[in-house]
């Protein structure tokens, strides 16, 4: 439900994507007006990030999470519900704001103050976005709260938490960081709305408010929020690799160790948002230094992934294919993360093309190629089926084709003086040829997605039946009929190791051994 | 409609507004920073391409056993202890001496007055941020005069050796948050509304225009708050200045326009020095015929242009502050050879 929610809403934002696309092409289109671009853009980052982002990584963790525990279902099932039907409901509400006067917002999804406030934005637009955010981070919230009681409690006989398969882990800790992140965002949402309907000040310099606290506010939230986004894939490709590789994972401890290293970092490093704002030097470079640190956790990940495929059996079904395509693709958007964070640069390039670049290559190249990798891995599992080869091989080379052709001229574009947010732009600055390349690249992708639901179709009625472990995993999701019945397994597995498959398929020579 | 005049004012070649062909201190500093970080991540990059497509070349599993399982399971590493410290420390060293070179860059970007050579003859201009122009408070040489108030376009003196001319820019917005952004100059800096201590600087060396825009989103009309600089040398500058700080043209010839831009609510909004028209919500119009573009750096500032927008600001530029008027075509006539004489 989750996930068929989410795929809904990347419909929805890859229309206003295209339509955004579609407007740059050329320097003075009018194929959009100002006001409709601007509720365009802000509608579009606004969903993917909580009605596309979120929930489908929740989606997918609330399917895989419990049966790779072995447990019986979520610890409280009817919490998941209630984090559902709230999404889906914030969703609702931000969409709403269509048919309202007016119209949706025009702020962005960071909604600087005090353009939020009503002098600047006197319709509803505004409170619209505003409830439908506070209402699905009350709903993330409460996933949040789930996966963690679940994974802490709902373990296995033997698996303690070494033994956790890597998702899991990744999902405890992304977790945690919703709780930490979302209620600043809760608060700061609540402000805007007493300085709207109840005429408070917060917002608002004319009257003592802080512009200034607003963006410390939502880039508290802000920041931790792209980790939320990018760890479970992380988990994702974790889960994926050693198995297409036929090997254990590299570095287990090391893994476990920097995500953790991730979620602590990531906590202190908001403020890199607002390098242009004005801070002091002195909290400028504790800010860039802060920021470079995450690379270090980052780059462990890395290379141990590599280790891991180094001298292993490749087997490149589309899983695998979509991980590699994660791997070789996120350490892009991680390196211009890291220009991004040498904080005099970012003057540059902050607000600019480079910037929509960069944050498009980590969320694509890395949690929607992370993800796909994941619905491919996971898909026999809930359906039975497999998903068609053929038609998953094509959906990856037009993603990552489009993908590459959509968001790598915008780094050019970027560093060539072009800001962001900008509805036109004038014919003489030389920024025409690298937003054509861009939107064809969008062009290109959209087929891919479109390719992506197609598969799900035909092969939810044709595919091929999976068998209960058709990829010769490990962990224990594996050990059920493909699809689980609904209290997924008939009697508790209990675990000796991190791979209690490979220990039944091997005896003679078992994980526990050696971990 | 708008269209038409964007391509009319384009220029056959496009205006240099790159970040890498810096003309000031502070970005050659950034660029110098952008070579550095460009070299490591390349340099990581062909570490990471390199092992992984070399994986992916030697390890792939024949084709023949692609739908079967391998006979037989590659050897098991679990981990090793001395390469993960390695690949630990290794990285750590990178963003050592990455943060060297930042720091060092951002104390180049942010300099403070008192660091300024004494010859220096800094030129302090308050800039305030408005939904979608620019106003500019030009001080005459550090004296804290009433200087010149001007909009969207900024004339500064070109910085030589022998005479540096820092600009020392004071950001403030008059609504939302706003970015100060000409590349080839510095890097950006915001405008934010209560907090007026955000400031930047630069000094160039050649003449000639330069050009940028908001960089923060600020509403409707972002796109189109546009920036010019027209660093000149210091006879011209000087000329310039003595110009603006002129009260405003006062030909008998244009009265009609002038009586007319008195009484209609044009005063509400405009100042034209000299005149009873104090107005402070839009652009200040005392010299605006010495301009080039108008209305946010818009359009060419031209008679046609100049009528159009007097008829109807929402055609030219939908959903900016001025409104329409209804004035017959006679007064806006009137009205545009008035304000086209103030040169
Ligand atoms: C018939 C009377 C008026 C005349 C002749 C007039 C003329 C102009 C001109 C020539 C500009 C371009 C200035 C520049 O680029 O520096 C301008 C801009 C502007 N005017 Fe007026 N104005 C009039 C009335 C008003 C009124 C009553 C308001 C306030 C409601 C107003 C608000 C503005 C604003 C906000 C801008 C900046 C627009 C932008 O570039 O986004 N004007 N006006
Ligand atoms: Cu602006």
């Amino acid at each position: 439900m989750y996930v068929l929610m989410a795929i809904f809403f990347l419909v929805v934002a890859g229309c206003e994507a295209l339509a955004i696309r579609w407007q740059l092409i050329k320097p003075g289109n009018d194929f959009l007006n100002p006001d409709t671009f601007n509720k365009f853009f802000t509608m579009h980052g606004t969903t993917m990030v909580f009605f596309m982002g979120m929930p489908i990584l929740i989606g997918i963790a609330n399917y895989v999470v419990p049966l790779q525990l072995g447990a019986h279902d979520m610890a409280f099932p009817r919490v998941n519900a209630f984090g559902f039907w709230t999404t889906l409901f914030g969703g609702c509400l931000a969409y709403f704001s269509f048919f309202v006067p007016g119209g949706p917002p025009a702020v962005g999804w960071f909604a600087y103050a005090p353009l939020t406030e009503t002098t600047f934005s006197p319709k509803s637009g505004v409170d619209f976005w505003a409830l439908g955010l506070l209402v699905s981070g009350v709903g993330t919230i409460a996933a949040g709260v789930n996966f963690v009681a679940t994974i802490l409690t709902m373990r296995c006989p033997g698996m303690t938490l070494t033994k956790l398969p890597f998702f899991c882990w990744t999902m405890l800790w992304t977790s945690l960081q919703i709780l930490v992140a979302i209620p600043p965002l809760t608060a700061a949402l609540i402000m805007v709305e007493f300085d709207r309907v109840l005429g408070a000040q917060f917002f608002n310099p004319q009257n003592g408010g802080s512009a200034y606290l607003w963006q410390h506010l939502f880039w508290f939230f802000g920041h931790p929020e792209v980790y939320i986004l990018i760890l479970p894939a992380f988990g994702m490709i974790t889960e994926v690799v050693p198995v297409f590789s036929r090997k254990v994972l590299f570095g287990y401890e090391f893994m476990a160790a920097a995500t953790m290293g991730i979620v602590f970092i990531s906590m202190g490093v908001w403020a890199h948002h607002m390098f242009a704002a004005g801070m002091s030097r002195t909290l400028d470079m504790y800010f860039a230094a802060a920021s470079l640190l995450v690379s270090i956790p980052t780059g462990i990940k890395f290379f141990n992934w590599l280790a891991t495929m180094y001298g292993g059996r490749l087997w490149m079904a589309s899983p695998m294919l979509f991980a590699v395509g994660f791997l070789a693709m996120f350490v892009l958007g991680g390196l211009t993360g890291i220009m991004l964070a040498s904080a005099p640069f970012d003057l540059q390039v902050s607000d600019s093309y480079f910037v929509v670049g960069h944050f498009h290559w980590v969320l694509i190249g890395g949690t929607v190629f992370g993800v796909f990798a994941g619905i491919h891995y996971w898909f026999p599992k809930v359906t039975g089926r497999m998903l068609s080869e053929r038609l998953a091989k094509w959906q990856f080379w037009l993603l990552l084709i489009g993908f590459i052709l959509t968001f790598g001229p915008m780094h050019v574009s970027g560093l060539l003086g072009m800001p962001r947010r900008i509805f036109t732009y004038q014919a003489d600055r030389p920024w025409q040829l690298w937003n054509q390349l861009s939107s064809l690249g969008a062009m290109i992708q959209a087929p891919s997605y479109l390719l992506f639901v197609i598969n799900i179709g035909w092969s939810l009625r044709y595919g091929r039946p999976a068998g209960d472990d058709p990829w010769d995993a490990w962990t224990l999701e594996w050990a059920t009929t493909s699809p689980p019945p609904s209290y997924n397994f008939s009697e508790t597995p209990t675990v000796r190791s991190r791979r209690p498959l490979w220990d039944v398929k091997h005896p003679d020579d078992p994980d526990w051994k050696y971990e | 409609m708008p269209k038409l005049i964007l391509l009319a004012a384009a220029a056959s070649q496009a205006l240099d507004v790159s970040t890498l062909s810096p003309a000031s201190p502070p970005a050659e500093s950034i660029r110098f920073l952008f070579i550095v970080v460009t070299a490591a991540a390349a340099f990581i990059l062909a570490i990471v391409w390199g092992v992984l497509f070399y994986s992916l070349l030697k390890f792939r599993r024949p084709r023949l056993l692609k739908d079967g399982l391998p006979t037989t399971e590659p050897p098991q590493v679990y981990g090793s202890l001395p390469i993960e410290v390695a690949w630990t420390v290794a990285p750590g060293l990178i963003v050592f001496l990455l943060t060297l070179v930042i720091v060092r860059t951002e104390f180049q970007v942010h300099v403070r007055e008192q660091q300024q050579p004494e010859s220096a003859k800094i030129l302090n201009v308050t800039v305030i941020g408005h939904q979608w122009w620019w106003e500019y408070v030009i001080e005459r040489d550090g004296q804290r005069k009433p200087g010149v108030v001007t909009a969207n376009e900024l004339h500064i003196p070109a910085s030589t050796a022998e005479q540096p001319r820092p600009i020392y820019l004071n950001l403030r917005s008059a609504d939302v948050c706003h970015s100060f952004w000409i590349p080839r100059l510095a890097g950006k800096t915001d405008l934010i509304p209560g907090r007026n201590k955000n400031e930047m600087w630069f000094a160039t060396r050649e003449t000639g225009l330069y050009v940028g825009q908001c960089a923060e989103y600020c509403g409707t009309q972002h796109a189109h708050m546009l920036l010019r600089v027209y660093v000149e040398s210091e006879a011209e500058f000087q000329a310039w200045l003595a110009n603006e700080t002129k009260p405003a043209v006062d030909d008998p010839s244009v009265r009609n326009g002038k009586q007319i831009f008195l009484t209609e609510s044009c005063v509400k909004c405009h100042t034209i020095r000299g005149t009873p028209a104090q107005g402070a919500f839009g652009p200040n119009l005392t010299h605006l015929a010495a301009r080039e573009t108008f209305a946010g750096c818009m359009i060419p500032l031209t008679r046609d242009n100049l009528r159009k927008w007097i008829r109807d600001p929402q055609e030219i530029k939908v959903g900016c502050l001025m409104p329409a008027f209804g004035l017959s075509e006679q007064k806006i006539d009137w009205i545009t050879d008035y304000l086209m004489s103030l040169k």
